[in-house]
């Protein structure tokens, strides 16, 4: 497993993630790292291949991969680094990152703040409950984005949308760019859940019908959809009997909107807002977890991305200063690594100030037995500092160390301390 | 008939045994088979093993006490339960030993767990006892308070049928059984034989006819089409009855632990509430016969039914914390037995009919039943040497420690790449499961053995990237990538086309 330390860490390298790192940068920060599970940078943006995004702040009207890409040359300028094809798998509330990827296999980072912005998934359609069966052909709208936008294949040709958020109505402008017939969008609600401007663009300029107060309740088909019934509601949500329509069609969509991706946070002891679905934060999107900040759709979702980004800088910014308080305050401190058979050490960091007073006590457990004579040696920044012998070591039986004052002369003004378990 | 003898009358190869059917139960009798010196053809009509009755169940490993005594179930359930966990061991599937509940509400019902006791007593279930109230919800905290007592059965558990039979048809494949998918039995080839009897010489399928010394048919569901084409009867006639599920999140708080069955009335079982191999909770099956074999959709009113029967067991229960619904498909007949005979018109021909619940928990004493068949057909039964019992299952990537992934990692690259990230899959577990000995070659396929897309995202981020992996391990185009049936295509054609028939118009 590969060890590091940096400043900064930011999880997701959408609008939100870029912003932070950037900030983080300009806050004085000096290790800034993005990792992002995606083989490149830039969220959720690089299939949103339309346009409309960065009014705000650009004053000019961009496509998402345009928009991510101001940024991504900004964070490149400003000397932020990146893990691609890179998975956090964990998050420890003292701020380890458990990251692994194809090349480096398992990453532990150790941090000086972290930084979520992880965006946020589309609600899924097994939740909610239509009757019927489960053939091919029922996506997300985020997902038929992908196919469509990314790998450049059409997942349907004849399609129902249930539900108006933006990203299906956006979606029903493609898809009917593309050849594809979009039937119906269909939304329970009085109102469309969407922008009023995507409903102007990418519904009405295409004649694409849309059914308020409707909803599904029946999907026909087996093998691939081929038909949904739809029919009105009453103001209970309960469909009205007799108003029932079959929609002959191959493909539904579903855009019933987004839940921010907090898997990770909660590992970490984050406390999540019931309301929202994302943490709580304060003023400097600090979550309850000291060190860890949160922005962008991870916290609430958004409807503009400009805000999104906003949001980034003010949590990078406060990452950044966060993380220089906590090295100057770990800066007189001695590093204590495990090295070579050695599963892990206590104390995990040294006073060397307390060191010079009276002697301190290590204790470590080996990865592995040998049933043979060892040694156990403590190396200062690559200078062996002492060594000791044991009779044997098994991972069941706790050794300890004490290092005296007058090891502690040998190793002033060091910043790492190496103990490993040597085979004579 | 004879059509179709035209059709397909080339003979593609000879067997001693031929088993139609790969669900659990053909797949159990073909590893069973094949301890013995056999040349063994196992043949089922779907692109995967094990995607009838097997692959949506309850999944319990009954204890056998509430089968009727003198009955074939009632014995084969007793004697499969004891033979089950060595089976998993033997197979590495994962199974539970919770112990099961009968929970008691009223005192009537406690009278009804009384004769339940006695009548597994008498079958020999062993450890059965009944517990008092008090003891019940210490066991099972969110239970019903105002639970009488429960009939515990610490020999039941949990199983995972649909993992069983993959594990049983690789290992029947590993000891040198041939598997033949989308082969479906369409005829069966008929010779005279004496004077009352005439003999099945063998299986007419899509994919050409395939001749045997014996025949077993393990059908499930389908089992009355193939009797038809031998003209065989019983007093029943086999009907679907479908059982409704409801699956819940596992992340959330109240959750069960083991197996709890509502007291059966003369009307019905009731809803049962219980837990499932991967840890989450599920309500279930409702009992509705039906026309069409196929129709696994769930209705308003089977999830009505659900909810109000499992109420009563568990009160506390919430349905917002409902991840899926699912429904199965039982073969039921009228004379609620299993059927495992061979016919006495017929030489050479098994035949596996009404293998309803408990069919899982009876599958290894079923399967030793028909290899007592076999040899009664007149095939000589010899034990090979170099016969393997035991099937490894490959690695789950989201159930390694930190350092165990590092090394699988560092070994194969692959297993550095999420593609489902709810249930933490990887991109090696799906290679590996495509090129397994029996191969994944749909999506579905790959989501049953690796439970990818089952989690809150429900497969919206894994679907893209599983049609890539599948096009390119399969060399096949994306838009050939199928979801579990043929016709269940994913993608129409790449972007920039334009639709076919659109120039004509
Ligand atoms: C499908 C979809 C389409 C959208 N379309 C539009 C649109 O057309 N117009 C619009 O204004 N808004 C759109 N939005 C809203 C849009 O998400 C926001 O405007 C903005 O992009 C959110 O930025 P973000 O940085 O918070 O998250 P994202 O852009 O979603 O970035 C999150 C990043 O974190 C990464 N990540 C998550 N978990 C991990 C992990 N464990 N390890 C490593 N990396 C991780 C993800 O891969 C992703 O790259 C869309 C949202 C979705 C989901
Ligand atoms: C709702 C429900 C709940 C249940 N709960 C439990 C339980 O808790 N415990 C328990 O022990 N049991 C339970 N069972 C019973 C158990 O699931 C079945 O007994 C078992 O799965 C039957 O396996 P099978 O192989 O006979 O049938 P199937 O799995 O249906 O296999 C038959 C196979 O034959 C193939 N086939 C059919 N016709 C042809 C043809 N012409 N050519 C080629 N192939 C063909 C099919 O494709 C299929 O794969 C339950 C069943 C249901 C429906």
């Amino acid at each position: 497993m590969i060890e590091k330390y940096c400043d900064v860490a930011v999880i997701g390298s959408g609008p939100a993630g870029l912003a932070a790192a950037i900030a983080a940068k300009k806050a004085g920060a000096q290790d800034v790292i993005i990792i992002e599970r995606d083989t490149e940078l830039g969220g959720i943006l690089l299939q949103c291949i339309h346009n409309g995004f960065g009014i705000e702040i650009f004053e000019e009207d961009l496509t998402g991969p345009e928009y991510a890409n101001r940024f991504i040359v900004q964070a490149k300028d400003a000397g932020v680094k990146d893990l691609l094809d890179t998975m956090v798998l964990d998050l420890t509330p003292r701020r380890e990152i458990y990251a692994f990827n194809k090349r480096d296999g398992m990453i532990k980072l150790d941090t000086g703040a972290v930084v979520l912005t992880m965006g946020c998934r589309e609600r899924p359609s097994g939740a909610l409950a239509i009757p019927g069966y489960r053939p091919a052909g029922i996506y997300t709208a985020g997902t038929a984005q992908r196919l469509v936008n990314i790998e450049g294949y059409m997942p349907g040709e004849r399609f129902v949308i249930l539900g108006s958020g933006d990203i299906g109505m956006i979606m029903a402008r493609r898809l009917t760019f593309e050849g594809a017939k979009v039937e119906r969008m269909i939304e329970i609600l009085p109102y469309i859940s969407g922008l009023k401007r995507n409903y102007v663009q990418c519904l009405l300029d295409y004649d694409i019908p849309l059914q308020l107060k409707h909803t599904v309740i029946d999907i026909k088909g087996r093998d691939r959809v081929e038909a949904v019934v739809s029919a009105q509601v009453d103001e209970n949500w309960k469909p009205i009997p007799g108003t029932e329509d079959t929609i002959p069609c191959d493909t539904l969509l579903l855009s019933v909107g987004l839940i921010p991706e907090n898997e990770l946070s909660k590992k970490a002891g984050v406390e999540l807002d019931p309301l929202t679905g994302g943490p709580y934060v304060d003023d400097t999107m600090q979550t309850n977890v000291p060190g860890i900040f949160a922005a962008g759709n991870v916290v609430h979702v958004y409807d503009v991305v400009d805000w999104v980004t906003k949001a980034g800088f003010v949590a990078g910014q406060h990452s950044g200063k966060y993380a220089i308080q906590h090295k100057k305050e770990s800066e007189r401190k001695l590093r204590v690594i495990a090295g070579n058979n050695v599963h892990h050490v206590l104390p995990q960091f040294l006073d060397p100030q307390n060191l010079e007073k009276e002697p301190q006590e290590l204790q470590l457990r080996v990865k592995w037995p040998v049933e043979d004579r060892v040694w156990v040696k403590v190396e200062v920044d690559g200078k062996l500092i002492k060594q000791q012998v044991e009779k044997y070591v098994r991972p069941s039986e706790m050794i300890k160390v004490i290092l005296s004052p007058e090891v502690h002369k040998k190793a002033v003004g060091g910043r790492e301390l190496l103990i490993k378990v040597e085979e004579r | 008939m004879n059509k179709i003898k035209e059709k397909y009358k080339e003979v593609k190869g000879k067997y001693d045994v031929i088993i139609i059917g790969a669900g659990l139960v053909g797949s159990i009798i073909a590893r069973w088979l094949s301890k013995y010196n056999l040349n063994i053809l196992l043949i089922d009509k779907e692109p995967d093993v094990g995607t009838g009755t097997s692959k949506a169940n309850t999944a319990i490993i009954h204890a056998g006490y509430d089968s009727p005594f003198g009955t074939l179930r009632g014995k084969l359930v007793v004697d499969g339960n004891r033979m089950f966990y060595q089976m998993c061991e033997e197979l590495d599937v994962a199974y539970k030993t919770c112990g099961t509940y009968v929970v008691a509400l009223t005192d009537e019902d406690i009278k009804t767990l009384e004769k339940l006791m006695e009548n597994g007593r008498k079958k020999g279930v062993p450890g059965l006892e009944i517990i008092s109230g008090e003891e019940m919800r210490h066991r099972e905290p969110y239970i019903n308070p105002d639970v009488k007592g429960a009939l515990y059965a610490p020999t039941g558990g949990i199983g995972d049928p649909f993992m069983l039979t993959v594990a049983a048809a690789e290992n029947a494949v590993m000891n040198g059984t041939k598997l033949l998918l989308e082969t479906k039995a369409l005829d069966f080839v008929v010779e005279p034989f004496s004077l009352h009897k005439k003999k099945v010489s063998g299986v007419v399928t899509n994919h050409g006819t395939f001749l045997a010394d014996v025949t077993i048919a393990s059908a499930g569901l389908y089992c009355d089409e193939l009797m038809e084409k031998l003209d065989i009867k019983y007093d029943f006639y086999v009907r679907a009855r479908k059982g409704e599920y409801y699956v819940f999140d596992k992340a959330k708080k109240l959750q069960v632990k083991t197996v709890l069955f509502p007291c059966p009335t003369p009307v019905t079982k009731g809803v049962l509430v219980t837990i499932t191999i991967h840890g989450n909770m599920i309500l279930g099956p409702t009992a509705k016969e039906i026309k069409d074999k196929e129709d696994t959709s769930v209705t308003p009113e089977g999830l009505e039914e659900l909810y109000k029967g499992a109420k009563r067991l568990v009160p506390k229960l919430e349905l917002t914390d409902v991840i899926r619904t699912f429904a199965g498909l039982r073969a039921g007949g009228f004379l609620h037995d299993f059927i495992i005979e061979a016919p006495p018109k017929y030489w050479g021909f098994i035949n596996l009919a009404g293998i309803e619940s408990p069919g899982m928990a009876s599958s290894p004493a079923i399967a030793e039943y028909v290899v007592n068949l076999v040899q009664e057909q007149g095939l000589e039964l010899k034990k090979k040497n170099n016969w393997n019992p035991i099937r490894k299952s490959r690695p789950d990537f989201s159930e390694l420690s930190l350092e165990e992934q590092g090394w699988l990692i560092e070994k194969n690259p692959l297993y550095g790449r999420i593609v489902c990230r709810c249930e933490t899959v990887t991109e090696g577990e799906i290679v590996a499961e495509i090129h397994a000995p029996v191969p994944a070659h749909t999506y579905d396929a790959i989501k049953r053995r690796t439970w990818l897309g089952t989690g809150r995202c429900q497969g919206s981020f894994d679907t893209p990237r599983v049609i890539e992996i599948l096009s390119r391990e399969l060399g096949i185009p994306p838009t050939d990538v199928i979801k579990e049936s043929k016709g269940s295509y994913f993608l129409t054609r790449p972007t920039k086309e334009v639709p076919k028939g659109e120039l004509n118009d």
